[in-house]
């Protein structure tokens, strides 16, 4: 089942939760949803029998250069053997995403990673808290406007 | 040789051998010392690959201890991140005295090639822990930590038990 596709019936469930599908980019085509409505979304996509998204490859977080931030997901079926690219995008002040760690429960420990560098806060996740970095650090480091603090715990962090 | 001999070398044939107390205790410490296994990144590799057959430290008498409290030496090799900084710190106070540090590879000795954009790196291990012998290299080839090592027993050799008269204190 190709994306467009995937986006048709989604659409005539959901209605405005999915917002668009991009094409023209020399990626794959990706579908764009509100961050709201992610889970029961993500939930139709795994139990319904038409799509059987058993497998969630990759969750990340991507800092957009223009005051957003993006969860992107990548979903695989195993017994349909077709894929499909989800993005939801939030305001860097209100970054509140639905989390889907209890739909597939691989997403626990990549939400958390997007959570500890990219500062996406994922809604119900059962335990969000930092992961690479240690629980006092400040900030997340990997958006475009960080800066690396002058100390951390008395020693020195720049060269 | 003849009537003199057993006035010239009084000791020879037998089994008495005359030393100071500071080079039997240092000839003692340098040819084992232990080594707190502690690899943290790639260095790690060819700290493994110098204990193994080709390179071994075991000739050395450098053995792993699993625990800081045995041993004599830690050979940082690897990349410090901060949140490790702090329990390496706490490991090398749990060491007894003497305990030296040997600073392997690049990324301990100056950050090495995460100094510019690494927000986590601890840029060199020196910055927490006193150094005593820095191996560079990223990584180091066997033979150039052994080289640091052998260093690190030279150190070793010419330490004193006495106390100094200028006041700074012996290493016991």
């Amino acid at each position: 089942m190709t994306t467009l596709e995937i986006f048709d019936k989604l659409k005539e469930k959901f209605g405005d939760a999915v917002l668009s599908i991009i094409t023209d980019k020399p990626v794959d085509h990706f579908i764009n949803i509100a961050p709201d409505k992610t889970d029961e979304i993500c939930l139709l996509l795994r139990d319904q029998e038409e799509f059987q998204f058993d497998s969630l490859s990759c969750l990340s977080g991507v800092d957009n250069n223009d005051g957003t931030l993006t969860s992107v997901y990548h979903l695989y079926s195993f017994n349909k053997n077709h894929k499909v690219v989800l993005k939801v995008t939030v305001n860097k002040d209100a970054p509140d995403v639905k989390s889907v760690a209890n739909i597939w429960l691989t997403a626990n420990w990549h939400e958390r990673e997007s959570y500890d560098l990219i500062g996406i806060n994922y809604l119900d996740h059962p335990d969000l808290r930092r992961m690479l970095l240690p629980d006092d650090w400040e900030g997340h480091p990997l958006r475009k406007d960080y800066e690396v603090p002058e100390f951390y715990n008395g020693m020195r962090v720049p060269y | 040789m003849g009537l003199l001999s057993k006035y010239d070398n009084p000791f020879e044939n037998s089994n008495i051998i005359i030393t100071s107390v500071d080079n039997l205790l240092n000839w003692a410490r340098l040819s084992s010392i232990w080594q707190l296994g502690f690899g943290l990144a790639c260095c790690a590799i060819e700290m493994m690959a110098t204990s193994a057959s080709h390179y071994d430290f075991d000739r050395f008498g450098v053995i792993p201890r699993n625990t800081p409290r045995q041993s004599d030496v830690i050979i940082i090799s690897g990349t410090v991140t901060l949140k490790m900084a702090t329990r390496i710190k706490k490991l090398y106070e749990q060491m007894a005295e003497p305990k030296y540090i040997i600073s392997m590879g690049s990324c301990s000795n100056c950050g090495g090639p995460y100094w510019e954009h690494g927000y986590h790196v601890l840029k060199g291990i020196d910055r927490v822990i006193p150094v005593d012998v820095y191996v560079p290299g990223c990584p180091p080839r066997p033979e150039a930590l052994l080289e640091g090592l052998m260093k690190l027993q030279e150190k070793v050799r010419h330490q004193s038990i006495a106390k100094k008269t200028n006041g700074v204190p012996a290493k016991v």
